[in-house]
C-alpha cells in the first residue's frame, strides 16, 4: 500500500485535481454551487475573484477587443499563478484533455506500439509554437479569436460543464490521435495553449530536479515523461529541469526507484550550486 | 507536420546545415500558410450564421464574437435556463451564448442577472441601463416578425395569444381593428409589431399557437429594412430638424448641363 502511494501519489492528486475541478465546475451550473463558476476560459472563485486564460485573452487582444477590467484582473492571477509554479502544471494538473491523452499513452505503452514506432518521433515538438503564432496571425487577420473557436480543450471542458453536443467526438479523434499516429501527439507537439504555458513557465520556480550520483540509468524516468527531451540530463549531470516544456506531472519522480528525481524550488538550487 | 525528418534518402551531396535550417523553415512558413487557409476557412465557416439570438445587452455581433470568452457565467446566471453556448455539432460560433424563444423565451427579469456577470463586456451593462438603473426593456435581442399569411388572427380568427404573452403588452404588440369585409359583420384583430419598442424576448414566439410560430424573432440586423437619409418625415420635429444643417450639394451630370428642354427635345448624343 506504501510503495502504491510511493508510486502513484502526484498521479493520484492530479487526477483528483483534475476531476476535483471539472465537479466544481459542474456542480455549478447543473445545482447552483458559487465555488467555481463558468469554465477554463475565464471564471469566478466564490462569485468574487476573476480569472481567465491568459492565452484567451491574447487573442482577444489580436482581434482587436477592447478588454474588460475584470478580465485583466483575472489574466493576471492566472499569468503570476503559473508563471511562478511551472506553466504547464496546467497541462497536467488541470486540463481535461490530459486524461485523455495519458491514457492513450498509457494504452500505448501496454501495447507496445512505442517499440513497433521506434524512439524517433515523425515529428517537430515545435509546431505547437508555429500553431502559437498562426493563432494569433488568424486572430488579427480574422478579427475574432482563432483558436478559442475550434480548441478541443474548451469544446471538452465546455462539453462536460455544459453538455456535450459532439465533443465526445473531439475527445476520440484526440484519443486515436495520440493512440495510432503520433505519441503525445496533441499536447507534445501541436497544442498552442501547452506552446503558450511553455513559454510563460520557462522561469518558474518549482522544478524537477536531478542528482545524477543516484542515478542508476534504468531510464524509466524518460519512459514515462510526455516530453522526453527535457531530460536531457539524467545520467549525466545534476541539472535541474529547466525547459518549458516540462509539465510538473511528476510522473518521473515516482517511477524512480533510486531518489535521483525530486521537486525543488529554483533559487535554492542556484544558491546550492554557487556554493558548492 | 514532419518538418524535422532527416532527408535520409539524399546521400549523393550532404546539404549544409545552413541550407538545411533554410529548406526547413522554408518547409515550415509553407506548412504554416496551408494550415492557416484551412484555418481561416473553418472560422470563416462557423462565424458566418448570423441567424443568432444573444442574451440581452449583447454588443454588435462582429465584437460579440471576438469579445464573449466562452465562459457561460450568463448561461449560469440565468435561472430559466434560457441560455446555452452552442456545441459542437450545432452549427453556430462554437461556445457562444445563444437562446432559441420556441424552447425558452428570455423572461426579461427585471434585473437582468446574465448581464453583470459577464467578464468580458461582452454584454453590455450600458446598453441596458437607464439613469443608472438596470432597465430590460430597453433591451435590443431581436425583433418580433409577423407572418401575416400563416398567423390566424389575419385569417379572422380570434387569437391574442402574442399580444397577450408580451411583458410590455400594448407598446411592444398591439392589436389593430380592422372590419371584416368578407362576413360584413366581423373585425380582424391583427397584432403589429412595433420595433422601438420589441425587446426581442421571444415570449410572443413562445405563446404562439400555430404549428410553426407565425410570430418570430429574428435579429434585429435581419429583420429590420433602413431607409437611408434621403427620406425625412415632415410631421416629425426631430426628424426635420435635420434639414437645419442640410447643406446644398449640386451634381452636375453630362445631361444636366444643358436645360431640361433641350435635353428632351434634342435627345442629347444618344443618337
Ligand atoms: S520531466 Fe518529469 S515532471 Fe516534467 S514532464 Fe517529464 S515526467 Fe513530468
Ligand atoms: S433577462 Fe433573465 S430570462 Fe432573459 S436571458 Fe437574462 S437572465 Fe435569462
Ligand atoms: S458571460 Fe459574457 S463572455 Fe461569458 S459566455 Fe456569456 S457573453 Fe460570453
Ligand atoms: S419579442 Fe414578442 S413578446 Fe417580446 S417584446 Fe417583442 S413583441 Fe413582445
Amino acid at each position: 500500500m506504501a510503495t502504491l502511494w510511493n508510486n502513484y501519489r502526484y498521479l493520484i492528486l492530479r487526477r483528483a485535481t483534475q476531476v476535483g475541478l471539472l465537479v466544481l465546475y459542474f456542480g455549478a451550473n447543473a445545482w447552483g454551487w458559487t465555488i467555481l463558476m463558468g469554465n477554463l476560459s475565464s471564471s469566478k472563485v466564490l462569485g468574487v475573484i476573476p480569472l481567465s486564460d491568459p492565452y484567451a485573452a491574447l487573442q482577444m487582444l489580436a482581434a482587436g477587443a477592447v478588454l474588460a477590467a475584470d478580465l485583466l484582473i483575472g489574466v493576471a492571477i492566472l499569468t503570476l499563478f503559473y508563471f511562478l509554479i511551472g506553466g504547464r502544471a496546467f497541462c497536467s494538473w488541470v486540463c481535461p484533455v490530459n486524461i485523455i491523452t495519458d491514457s492513450a499513452n498509457f494504452l500505448r505503452r501496454r501495447l507496445d506500439f512505442d517499440r513497433v514506432q521506434g524512439i524517433k518521433q515523425p515529428a517537430s515538438r515545435n509546431i505547437r509554437y508555429w500553431v502559437l503564432a498562426l493563432s494569433l496571425i488568424i486572430s488579427v487577420v480574422m478579427g475574432v479569436t482563432a483558436f478559442e473557436f475550434l480548441s478541443p480543450i474548451s469544446m471538452v471542458h465546455r462539453g462536460i460543464v455544459f453538455g456535450l453536443g459532439f465533443g465526445w467526438a473531439a475527445m476520440l479523434i484526440i484519443f486515436l490521435f495520440d493512440l495510432f499516429v503520433l505519441k503525445n501527439g496533441w499536447c507534445g507537439h501541436i497544442c498552442p495553449l501547452g506552446g503558450f504555458y511553455s513559454i510563460l513557465g520557462k522561469f518558474s520556480l518549482i522544478r524537477v530536479h536531478h542528482t545524477q550520483e543516484n542515478c542508476t540509468l534504468c531510464m524509466k524516468c524518460k519512459v514515462v515523461c510526455p516530453e522526453r527531451q527535457v531530460l536531457h540530463m539524467i545520467g549525466k549531470e545534476s541539472l535541474p529541469v529547466l525547459m518549458g516544456e516540462c509539465t510538473n506531472c511528476a510522473r518521473c519522480i515516482e517511477v524512480c526507484d533510486d531518489d535521483a528525481l525530486g521537486f525543488s524550488i529554483r533559487n535554492t538550487l542556484k544558491n546550492k550550486k554557487t556554493g558548492e | 507536420m514532419s518538418e524535422n525528418r532527416p532527408n535520409i534518402k539524399k546521400k549523393r551531396q550532404p546539404v549544409s546545415d545552413r541550407r538545411k535550417f533554410i529548406l526547413n523553415m522554408a518547409r515550415g512558413a509553407g506548412l504554416a500558410a496551408m494550415g492557416g487557409f484551412i484555418w481561416s476557412a473553418y472560422i470563416d465557416e462557423v462565424t458566418a450564421s448570423t441567424l443568432l439570438l444573444r442574451p440581452p445587452g449583447a454588443i454588435k455581433e462582429e465584437d460579440f464574437l471576438k469579445t464573449c470568452i466562452k465562459c457561460g457565467l450568463c448561461v449560469i446566471a440565468c435561472p430559466y435556463d434560457t441560455l446555452m453556448l452552442a456545441k459542437p455539432g450545432d452549427n453556430k460560433p462554437l461556445g457562444t451564448p445563444y437562446f432559441i424563444p420556441r424552447d425558452i423565451p428570455c423572461y426579461m427579469c427585471p434585473d437582468i442577472p446574465c448581464v453583470p456577470v459577464c467578464p468580458t463586456g461582452a454584454l453590455d451593462e450600458a446598453s441596458v441601463t437607464t439613469d443608472g438603473v438596470l432597465d430590460i426593456n430597453i433591451a435590443e435581442m431581436g425583433l418580433a416578425v409577423v407572418d401575416a399569411d400563416s398567423c390566424i388572427a389575419f385569417w379572422g380568427i380570434q387569437c391574442d395569444a402574442c399580444y397577450r404573452a408580451c411583458p410590455i403588452l400594448g407598446e411592444a404588440i398591439t392589436i389593430e381593428y380592422e372590419k371584416n369585409e368578407r362576413t360584413g359583420k366581423h373585425a380582424f384583430m391583427k397584432p403589429v409589431v412595433h420595433s422601438e419598442a420589441c425587446t426581442g424576448c421571444g415570449l410572443c414566439e413562445r405563446a404562439c399557437v400555430t404549428e410553426k410560430p407565425a410570430i418570430f424573432v429574428l435579429p434585429r440586423e435581419t429583420a429590420m429594412g433602413r431607409a437611408g437619409d434621403y427620406y425625412i418625415k415632415g410631421w416629425d420635429k426631430d426628424d426635420e430638424k435635420r434639414l437645419e444643417d442640410a447643406s446644398e450639394i449640386k451634381t452636375t451630370t453630362e445631361i444636366s448641363n444643358q436645360s431640361a428642354m433641350d435635353s428632351l427635345n434634342d435627345a442629347g448624343d444618344l443618337y
